[in-house]
């Protein structure tokens, strides 16, 4: 096992940034912890690099209990959202430290650092220093800094989060593709559900200082485990309403919500591509506004009563022949939540 | 539109200021130091003088390491250390700027002269403070530590704590991290302080006066032998010193104003 975690507790003045948070990542696995700002991600980031201490619980890194340990003897590496780079030093002597600290001479040192300088694209940058750099080639710095001691264990604060987004998406595929090539075990911080998704193995999903569920990426969108992660995951629109007949009717749309009772207030969350729209002059529904998206488009669409919802659609789609704004509609969900309002009345049973 | 014209009113202010706070009186220090050069060169290297000014660059150059080392620790503790009550130390470290030197070294005498309370333990250490030159160093340092500190302490505050948890990460021991990053990223800080300190140093008067009591040939310095040379009318003797410390101090605003630096 790459990294365990049993049961860590971190707590702030008032705040307490994780509640007994438990967490296991495979040996050579590259995992994202996803949640939103606050929830804990960063904190347990830094419980397992051992740069925080934790108030209770355990840490282990591939069989050796550590969390006794300084940040020096853990045998990590350990990537800054804002790139942490030494600025009095070239970017050679930046990747060269983790080296020099441990003795290795100059010759090899310099050898090394110009083998992980190719190996990230910056060849021959190796003498600048780094504010002479952009922001996804100081990242690519960091990266390559934290990889040059060959550590067991890669951990990433959100670091392509101070990057703009097209340089992000390069450096996502890039980070993935360095993955595939020397399986590193990696856990990773992301607010960005997108950069989780397209970069990791598997997904933990931390709200409050919780895990709220792990796993895949196809589990978590297709399974969410709890009312969080549904309306955490994907472009969503929740609706309360109340069931009649084992079936909530939202004006305009209608969700079945087998096994709960007549009278059950419930929240509907459902996604904007889980949605399907036409026109109908019988519908209850109206488009306002239609948003075109590069390759998509997206319908805003008011529901009767007042509510509205997004859909999300292909441009070309025949579906929205004679959607304009105004036009009256019909929906459809293909997939769609259920989730009591009251906890308590929960059936068994959900979509 | 009308053409921009220049702001005569501010212009004619600053001129105003620059010629009667600075270049009129250099300009009369000059023209008496051209007067009768070979009079204060004489006196220049009188042995008074030549005591004094040894002194005053020793005290200098003292003041300036002690800052140096001070002002790293002084500032890592203030910025860094799990203190409570940070916020009043962080203000009584600025204080030696605001208080009068005088009143300083007078506070000083009280406890290390005669009758005074610090007086058996360092009679018991053979420590001379009061009217000795380890008095004039500790009048100076009073009103230079915090040059450095402050430096440091800003400095600090602004580059955070990452790169040393980046140092941490990489197997740097603490040691290691302070050698090789946090002190790199303090050398500016330290500079500025160090030529603050050394400006000051040069100048300082009153707490060196009081606490080291201007004995000539002993602990009177650059600024006191001036003094005690207007008050015997030996304006030779005043003017050579004073040419002297004007050179000093303006080869420092020089460093200070050096690009690079800041």
């Amino acid at each position: 096992m790459g990294i365990r975690v049993v049961d860590v507790r971190r707590r702030f003045g008032q705040t307490e940034a994780l509640r007994g948070v438990s967490l296991e990542v495979a040996d050579g696995e590259l995992v994202a912890l996803l949640g939103p700002s606050g929830g804990g991600k960063s904190t347990l980031l830094r419980v397992i690099a051992g740069l925080e201490p934790a108030d209770a619980g355990e840490v282990w890194l591939h069989g050796r209990r550590v969390d006794h340990l300084d940040p020096q003897a853990r045998g990590i590496g350990f990537v800054f959202q804002h790139y942490a780079l030494f600025r009095h030093l070239s970017v050679a002597e930046n990747i060269a430290f983790g080296l020099r600290v441990r003795g290795v001479a100059s010759g090899p040192r310099r050898a090394r650092a110009e083998a992980l300088l190719d190996r990230v694209g910056l060849h021959g940058l190796g003498d600048r220093l780094p504010h002479e750099l952009s922001g996804g080639q100081r990242q690519r710095v960091a990266l390559a800094r934290a990889m040059a001691p060959e550590p067991r264990l890669l951990l990433l604060d959100e670091p392509f989060g101070a990057v703009d987004a097209k340089v992000r998406e390069e450096l996502r595929r890039w980070l993935r593709a360095l993955h595939e090539d020397l399986h590193t075990t990696t856990l990773f911080v992301t607010h960005d559900q997108e950069e989780a998704f397209a970069v990791a193995d598997r997904v933990v999903i931390l709200r409050d200082g919780q895990i709220e569920q792990a796993g895949a990426p196809v589990e978590i969108l297709d399974a969410p485990a709890t009312e969080f992660v549904s309306r955490f995951v994907g472009d969503v629109s929740p609706l309360e309403g109340e069931v009649r007949g084992g079936a909530v009717a939202l004006g305009g749309l209608t969700v079945a919500a087998p096994g709960y009772p007549d009278g059950a207030g419930v929240r509907v969350v459902v996604r904007a591509y889980d949605l399907k729209l036409w026109r109908d002059e019988a519908g209850a529904a109206r488009a306002r506004r239609l948003v075109p998206l590069g390759d998509r488009v997206r319908v805003e669409v008011a529901l009767e009563g007042g509510r509205s919802l997004m859909v999300l659609l292909p441009r070309r789609s025949s579906l929205l022949a004679g959607v304009e704004p105004g036009a009256p509609l019909a929906l459809e969900a293909t997939r769609a939540w259920i989730w009591p309002l009251d906890p308590a009345a929960a059936p068994g049973a959900q979509p | 539109m009308s053409a921009r014209r220049p702001p005569w009113g501010r212009l004619g202010a600053l001129l105003g200021y620059v010629a009667v706070f600075i270049a009129l009186p250099v300009l009369a220090l000059g023209v008496a130091a051209l007067r009768d050069p070979a009079a204060w060169l004489r006196a220049l290297v009188a042995p008074e003088a030549v005591s004094a000014i040894v002194l005053t660059v020793v005290i200098t150059l003292a003041a300036a390491l002690i800052g140096v080392i001070a002002g790293t620790a002084g500032g890592l503790v203030l910025v860094r250390a799990p203190l409570p009550g940070r916020r009043l130390l962080d203000a009584v470290v600025d204080l030696p700027l605001a208080l009068s030197p005088v009143m300083i070294g007078l506070a000083f005498l009280l406890l290390v002269g005669r009758g005074g309370t610090l007086r058996p333990l360092l009679d018991a250490v053979g420590l001379e403070i009061a009217f000795a030159p380890l008095g004039v160093l500790v009048g100076t340092l009073f009103v230079t530590l915090p040059f450095t500190v402050r430096e440091v302490a800003v400095v600090l505050e602004a580059i955070g704590t990452s790169e040393e948890e980046a140092a941490a990460t990489l197997g740097a021991r603490p040691g290691q991290i302070f050698w090789l990053v946090t002190l790199p990223n303090l050398r500016h800080a330290l500079l500025g302080g160090a030529l603050l300190t050394v400006a000051r140093s040069l100048g300082e008067f009153g707490a060196v006066l009081v606490l080291g009591g201007a004995i000539a040939g002993r602990t009177s310095t650059a600024t006191t032998h001036i003094h005690l040379a207007i008050e015997s009318r030996d304006m030779p003797g005043a003017i050579g010193v004073s040419v002297l410390l004007a050179a000093a101090s303006i080869a420092v605003v020089g460093l200070l104003r050096r690009p690079g630096s800041h």
